[in-house]
């Protein structure tokens, strides 16, 4: 160990030390799983903060129905590889259950309905921890959210009434029926993440990287062509190359076009790009307070 | 690279909020979808120009209010380093948030209203600067456009600052750099209105300041988080003990005592997941392992044998109270200490301070934002060091059981 530790460094022992402290304080906790970069992320750390040890929790996936397929498969064989617990949410059920409707129109997406498949499944599991992979530099109402972040048995966040958190004591108690999301990687930017990706060697769904797909062009934005997105005669399809920069329902996440075949070029692109990722998310769009509203309504 | 955390304090109109969005803007650290939104906001200066301050304010009653509320982070990075911003609230309202932001905090910017000089919010937000002991303190002199760029009304204010403040107070490293925020001067580029003033820019010296106080090698310490024990046939006696260095090196064969029982066994093993190193510094989280079996938990505290900290219930602190509901001497509260929790009451105040004329008032009611030494007992013994010796070890938080909120903040000062 003569390596001296950079940042990259102390961002990993300061997430391996919440992961811990979530470990240590509750008794029910659950990683959310969404086959993004930053969950994949959380899972590395997991690993470093447990191992040869299990995990202190399950992995929860959320699963809209509207995936895609790339990430899906990666879920299923990391979950082989690394011989951890895995529980499905799914928001169709909900649908047939009659507890959401689907939206409708041109712009219709299932990102909204998956929040009361989160909140049941939390309600089911009777989870008192959820550990998720946001991070404050994404935006403006994620900037001051704590990394405990409490929610009461509506699942509600109230930014105007968040505790106190100093130094690295991370207050964990609750009552019953509420529950903590916890953010260990609230302090990483999207390029800390990238450089950590590629120190470690992380292996990642293959939709990050460019690649030639069939999509479509709507409001300003790439989105792929699929059975999930509602399309008319309006609708040009054309084959790209194209890359994604976050991964969320297939109705919702646009993609960039990209010659990223490999991580570094990915780094080299962010490192020039002048589009915040969460640029490329249409469900951000709607207003200004969009962020914050559904982070009150108990969205991720 | 490494990374600088660093707190901004300021009062309202000191142009707070203006100061981190010219820092961000001039480090091209806004991206074009950003800017657009901010475009989008029609919020402008006077003169039409993008009102940078909305990058910073987060929350829409913020926004409609047009003052910080809580902490915000923002991030940015130079090719010389990465940069954590601490955005807090100067209303007094909001003491408790500053002083959150201020725990983590490596450097604190102090703004300084050019056309209002020193006023009691300075004092208090020096006071609060130098209970957390931040390393480097930078006393940003803003708006001077509205002067003239005036060399003297710039000079009257850090002499005015010196004898009001850095005398009285303990502050370490004390710079004074004159900034428009508004206009960019001397932010992240040397002013050319301000030929007189012969230093650093802001981001030069935010850039180049040193982030590694000398470590401490006198204290090392690590609290016992979790336990790993995978109990499978083939790790049939594993027994791990994870944690975060708080503070010193660990190195194998160190001789280990367990706190509060105050068992003491070989240091036998260090891991860091897939790595075995000699050595364990501060900063680091890793697993490790004794030669003995001893009964480890949660809570317990490993240190070096040849460096023992206090170990005591009665403990003499700062207190910095932060609910609504005012403290209450009689009730039994929660304190958390690292990774250990005990019952504890406040058992004795002793002053409670002025804030804004430093003067220590005997009185005993602490309500929101008041700060001052109390002496807290509490229900099991507590292993620490005192704050300034070894901030890493010396402070701790007050939960209310009853409403699990975190109500005070503690800087151990002695044991009583």
């Amino acid at each position: 160990m003569s390596r001296k530790p950079d940042y990259l460094d102390e961002l990993e022992a300061e997430a391996i030390h919440i992961l811990r402290e979530v470990a240590g304080q509750f008794e029910k906790p659950a990683l959310l799983f969404s086959g993004g970069k930053d969950s994949i992320t959380l899972v590395r750390l997991a690993e470093k903060a447990f191992r040869p040890g299990k995990f202190p929790f399950p992995l929860v996936h959320i699963d809209t129905g509207h995936n895609f397929e790339e990430t899906i498969q990666y879920r299923d064989d990391m979950i082989a590889r690394i011989g951890e617990k895995l529980i499905v949410g799914y928001v169709q059920d909900d649908i047939d259950a009659g507890r959401v409707v689907e939206q409708k129109g041109k712009n219709a997406s299932r990102n909204q309905l998956q929040t009361v498949t989160l909140l049941n499944t939390i309600a089911k599991h009777e989870f008192d921890a959820c550990i998720g992979g946001a991070r404050r530099d994404e935006e403006k109402a994620r900037a001051k959210e704590r990394v405990f972040s409490v929610r009461d048995e509506f699942g509600q966040w109230n930014p105007k009434s968040q505790r106190p958190e100093l130094w690295d004591l991370y207050n964990g108690k609750i009552h019953k029926g509420e529950n903590v999301r916890v953010f260990p990687i609230s302090n990483w930017t999207e390029l800390d993440v990238w450089n950590y990706i590629r120190r470690e060697n992380i292996p990642l769904p293959s939709i990050y990287f460019a690649h030639e797909r069939e999509v479509i062009t709507r409001n300003g934005q790439l989105m792929a062509a699929s059975p999930f997105l509602n399309m008319d005669d309006e609708d040009v399809v054309q084959t790209k190359n194209v890359r994604f920069r976050t991964v969320g329902d297939m109705s919702c996440t646009a993609a960039v076009e990209s010659y990223a075949f490999e991580i570094d070029d990915i780094i080299n692109e962010i490192s020039a790009s002048n589009i915040s990722e969460r640029g490329a998310r249409l469900d951000d769009k709607v207003s200004e307070a969009a962020m914050e509203d559904r982070k009150k309504g108990g969205y991720f | 690279m490494n990374m600088l955390k660093f707190l901004t304090a300021g009062s309202v109109d000191d142009g707070k909020s203006t100061l981190i969005g010219r820092l961000l803007y001039d480090t091209d650290s806004i991206l074009d979808d950003q800017l657009e939104a901010l475009q989008r906001s029609n919020r402008k200066n006077d003169d039409g120009t993008i009102d940078l301050a909305i990058l910073t304010d987060g929350l829409k009653a913020e926004r409609e209010q047009g003052i910080t509320i809580d902490v915000a982070y923002k991030y940015f990075q130079t090719e010389k380093r990465k940069f954590i911003i601490a955005d807090t609230p100067g209303h007094i309202q909001y003491t408790r948030n500053m002083v959150t932001g201020a725990s983590n905090a490596g450097l604190a910017i102090i703004l300084i209203d050019v056309r209002k000089g020193v006023i009691e919010q300075t004092i208090r937000h020096s006071f609060l600067v130098s209970l957390l002991e931040i390393p480097h303190v930078i006393v940003c002199v803003n708006k001077m456009d509205m002067v003239d760029y005036d060399e003297n009304v710039f000079n009257q204010i850090v002499a005015d600052y010196k004898a009001q403040i850095s005398h009285k107070l303990k502050l370490n490293d004390v710079q004074y750099i004159p900034v428009s925020a508004l206009k960019g001067d001397n932010v992240c580029y040397t002013s050319v209105k301000m030929p007189w003033y012969q230093g650093t820019s802001l981001l030069d010296y935010l850039e180049t300041v040193e982030t590694h106080t000398e470590d401490d090698t006198n204290y090392t310490r690590m609290p016992v988080q979790w336990v790993v024990r995978p109990q499978t046939d083939e790790l049939h006696d594993y027994r791990g003990y994870a944690g975060k260095v708080l503070s010193g090196t660990f190195q194998l064969n160190d001789s280990v005592t367990v706190l509060p029982s105050g068992f003491t066994s070989t240091l036998d093993k260090i891991e860091l997941f897939d790595q075995r190193p000699d050595e364990a510094m501060a900063g680091m989280s890793v697993t490790l392992h004794l030669k003995d079996e001893i009964d480890i938990s949660r809570g317990d505290i490993l240190v070096k044998t040849s460096q023992q900290p206090i170990v005591s219930q009665l403990i003499e602190a700062d207190l910095c109270w932060m609910d609504t509901k005012p403290m209450d001497t009689t009730h039994m509260y929660l304190i958390q200490h690292n990774s250990k929790v005990t019952k504890c009451k406040i058992s004795e105040v002793l002053y409670k301070m002025q804030i804004n004329t430093l003067e220590q008032l005997h009185e005993e009611d602490f309500k929101l934002n008041d700060i001052g030494r109390v002496v807290i007992k509490t229900a099991e013994p507590l292993a620490f060091d005192l704050y300034q010796q070894n901030k890493a070890n010396g402070r701790a938080v007050i939960i209310d059981s009853r409403t699990n909120l975190t109500v005070a903040a503690l800087m151990f000062r002695a044991e009583a």
